[in-house]
């Protein structure tokens, strides 16, 4: 990967360039996210959202130049004869993150984990419409979805530390795909991931204790160390601070800033706030349908679709 | 009267007692005393309990001592004292006679019988009378008190709780009491074979020909109860066979049943391999010795260990493997499953193989569980008797051939207290010595694996 360069702060919002208007009229074709509306319009603002989209200088962003690292289109997903996702069409982009939002149930997480292909392991679901990732189809039998998951890493809703030490948490990764040919490498990436995690500094001289022995955020911040671990592409989260409190939300928001750059990033929150300040993408789903997509600044301060407008200011969800 | 009449009769008591209870209680209801504390239904049984669990313990107590009481005074009487001195001739002609006096029996064989007959019938009466009389009394008693105290404001409710709670307590501690008598017998009989054997040859002695100490010469001799080729024949069968059998084979089955296996096939697996649990261990034992055995002789044979024999460690461990993966695969499966969902993820979502995500995450965090059900499964199989009475042979051999024919502790015990025994030669007594041993090192194992499981259940909680 290239990536490696870039600058880890967050970047503020470039002049719009004319790449992106012909980026966003090709989402238009697709029937998602539309951007006409001026921020004048702005309809019942909600003054926390406002606050945290204003904390956000890349809430307004637009995309930027290429093809999307991962594309979904027309997905659907049945659970036995349940259908949780009803056709959605979504690009997630490169040094974007990408949140999704919407009320309990109506299949963030269901989407997300498509994206990795980890309904797999779910006994009678059944995915169909075509999942690119850098133009090729996930789902195509000559995609091995080992190398899938090591490209499209994952972090859960509640921390999944392994019953291991730190360190071998974050060495499990880098030991099953042979990214290690030595002791020097493995301890060289373990090192990396735990800084990048934001980590290192509270757990390098306990390397050796239970990844279960420490604290929930410290545990959540692992889990990314340990995912970040293989170098993926693409980091999938799901609710990634649900289980846990304001501080280790925060240092796992400033997380994902520094993050962003380095990999293409999913979000899925029912922390409207997080989204706002986190994210540069935002995906409203309703009922196993996607309603709207677009610039998070949109979304968040001037939906086009009613129900988005719902949701956001707390009127059902 | 008869024990059992008194017992009937109290129980008719209670009933009654119940039934006035309930009414009384009700009839406060109705007369507008407002609402009750408890329900009639609980003042019913607090009369109840209180009328009759008082005369039952009474009776349950009296029984054995109306026996001595009945003997005591049978044989006190003039013809009582005529009765041979002899135990149990004495014995004999006492039960027939209670046979004669109950009416079991309409004529007795022994004219001494025949005799004490009308005297036995009479201290039985006698002391029946008391007993069973007294047991009415308290019963009646019982129900008088409980009857007094139906008031409106009277808490039955609370009352019922706490003889439920007598109740269960008292269940629970008749399991452990019987064991601990078990226990105390045992170590009762050790110790009285310990003082003809000393200790140290039985523990650590490597002969064991407990016939030959009945001669008088040499009896208690040492060297003829040395217990190491037993306990070594035990763990030889018991402990490495069987486990290196039922390790692998439950260890795998189990996870194939949680992680590979459709949930329509787990569902008609998983009972298939339970039933093995439940077959009874004779039909091992024929299994072992009529089909397993001959085969591996002829596989010792065939690959030219001479001194196969029809009777084998392998053959017995074998079969005993089979027997216990049951219980290492319930147990292995328990845990497998008892591993968090999100564990598996985590380990598929990094990209890691479904056995890589066994081998790596899921059995080591289930390990301490599978390390309990083989320490239970371990201590199960030493204490297995029918397999290796019928296919590990009596010999008490110290070797590691596999092909040869071993003994196990409890064959032993089998042989020593089969057929009549006097309870009092240090052959018969070393069963318990044997039993006693047995005992201690399956209670250590199983303390052991509850304990590793136990730590193992808050790992997760
Ligand atoms: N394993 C499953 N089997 C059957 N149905 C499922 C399964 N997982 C999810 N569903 C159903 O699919 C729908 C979408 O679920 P999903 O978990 O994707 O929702 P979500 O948006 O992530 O909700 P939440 O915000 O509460 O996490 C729900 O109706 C749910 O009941
Ligand atoms: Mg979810």
């Amino acid at each position: 990967m290239t990536k490696e360069m870039q600058p880890v702060t967050p970047t503020t919002p470039v002049p719009f360039p004319s790449t992106a208007i012909a980026a966003d009229a090709a989402q238009d074709d697709a029937g998602i996210a539309k951007e006409d509306t001026a921020w004048t319009q702005r309809p019942e603002p909600t003054p926390h959202l406002d606050e945290a989209v204003d904390s956000n200088p890349t809430a307004g962003e637009p995309l930027g130049q290429g093809a999307p690292k991962m594309r979904a289109q027309d997905i659907k997903v049945f659970y036995g004869e349940k259908q949780a996702i009803r056709g959605v069409s979504i690009d997630v982009h490169e040094d974007k993150v990408t949140a999704f939002i919407g009320p309990s149930g109506c299949g963030k997480s269901t989407f997300l984990r498509c994206l990795n292909r980890m309904n797999d392991t779910i006994p009678g679901a059944r995915v169909t419409g075509r999942i690119e990732l850098d133009g090729q189809d996930i789902n195509s039998p000559d995609m091995d979805v080992v190398q899938l998951r090591a490209r499209v890493g994952m972090v859960f809703q509640k921390p999944n530390p392994f019953p291991k030490s730190i360190f071998e948490n974050v060495a499990y990764g880098p030991r099953i795909h042979g990214l290690a040919p030595s002791k020097a490498d493995l301890d060289t990436i373990v090192e990396k991931s735990l800084r990048r995690a934001g980590l290192w500094d509270e757990v390098k001289d306990r390397l050796t204790e239970s990844g279960t022995a420490l604290s929930g955020g410290q545990q959540q911040r692992l889990c990314i160390a340990r995912a970040i671990a293989v170098d993926p592409e693409v980091i999938l989260m799901d609710e990634p601070c649900s289980a846990l409190d304001p501080i280790a939300t925060a240092k796992i928001e400033e997380l994902i800033h520094e993050l962003r750059g380095r990999y293409a990033i999913a979000i899925v929150t029912h922390n409207m706030q997080q989204a706002a300040r986190v994210s540069q993408r935002t995906a409203f789903f309703h009922l196993g349908e996607l309603v709207e997509y677009g610039k998070t600044a949109d979304i968040f301060t001037n939906p086009r679709e009613q129900r988005t407008q719902d949701y956001i200011t707390g009127r059902y969800g | 009267m008869t024990l059992f009449l008194a017992l009937v009769l109290v129980v008719l008591v209670a009933a009654a007692a119940a039934y006035l209870a309930r009414s009384r209680a009700a009839g406060l209801r109705a007369s507008g005393g407002g609402r009750l504390n408890s329900l009639p239904g609980y003042h019913a049984a607090f009369a109840f309990l209180w009328a009759a669990v008082p005369a039952l313990l009474f009776l349950a107590a009296w029984a054995p001592i109306q026996e001595q009481l009945v003997n005591g005074a049978v044989l006190a009487s003039a013809a009582g004292r005529q009765l041979p001195d002899f135990d149990l001739a004495r014995a004999n002609i006492l039960g027939e006679a209670y046979q004669l006096a109950t009416g079991q029996i309409a004529a007795a064989i022994s004219p001494d019988a025949a005799r004490i007959a009308p005297v036995y019938r009479e201290a039985l009466g006698r002391y029946g009378l008391i007993g069973g009389g007294f047991a009415l009394l308290l019963a009646i008693a019982g129900a008088a008190w409980a009857l007094t105290r139906v008031r409106a404001t009277f808490r039955a409710r609370s009352g019922v709780e706490k003889w439920l709670m007598g109740l269960l307590v008292a269940a629970s501690l008749i399991a452990i009491l019987t064991t601990l008598g078990i226990v105390l017998s045992l170590l009762f009989e050790s110790l009285r074979f310990f003082s003809m054997v000393p200790a140290t040859d039985f523990l650590f002695g490597t002969q064991w020909s407990p016939q030959t100490a009945l001669r008088a010469d040499q009896a208690g001799s040492s060297g003829a109860f040395g217990s190491i080729p037993l306990f070594w024949g035990t763990v030889f069968i018991g402990a490495i066979i069987a486990m290196i059998v039922a390790i692998p084979l439950g260890l795998m089955s189990a996870i194939f049943l949680t992680q590979y296996a459709p949930a329509r096939l787990r569902s008609v697996l998983k009972p298939m391999l339970e039933i093995l649990a439940g077959v009874p261990t004779v039909v091992y034992g024929y299994f072992a010795a009529l089909t397993v055995a001959p085969l591996v002789r002829d596989l010792g044979l065939g690959i030219g260990i001479s001194s196969a024999s029809s009777e084998s460690a392998l053959a017995a461990g074998l079969v005993m493997g089979i027997m216990i993966i049951p219980f290492v695969s319930s147990m292995a499966d328990d845990s497998i499953a008892a591993v968090p969902q999100a564990m598996r993820d985590g380990s598929l979502a990094m990209g890691a193989t479904r056995s890589e995500t066994i081998r790596k995450v899921i059995l080591p965090a289930a390990l301490p569980g599978v390390v309990g059900g083989v320490l239970l499964a371990v201590s199960r199989a030493i204490g297995e008797t029918m397999i290796v009475v019928m296919a590990a042979g009596l010999s008490a051999n110290l070797t590691a051939n596999p092909f040869n024919s071993v003994t196990t502790v409890t064959t032993q015990i089998v042989q020593l207290l089969t057929g009549d025994q006097e309870f009092d030669s240090p052959k018969t007594l070393a069963a318990f010595a044997l039993g006693l041993v047995l005992f201690v090192v399956t209670l250590l194992l199983n303390l052991i694996a509850l304990h590793v499981v136990r730590r193992y259940r808050e790992a997760y909680e």
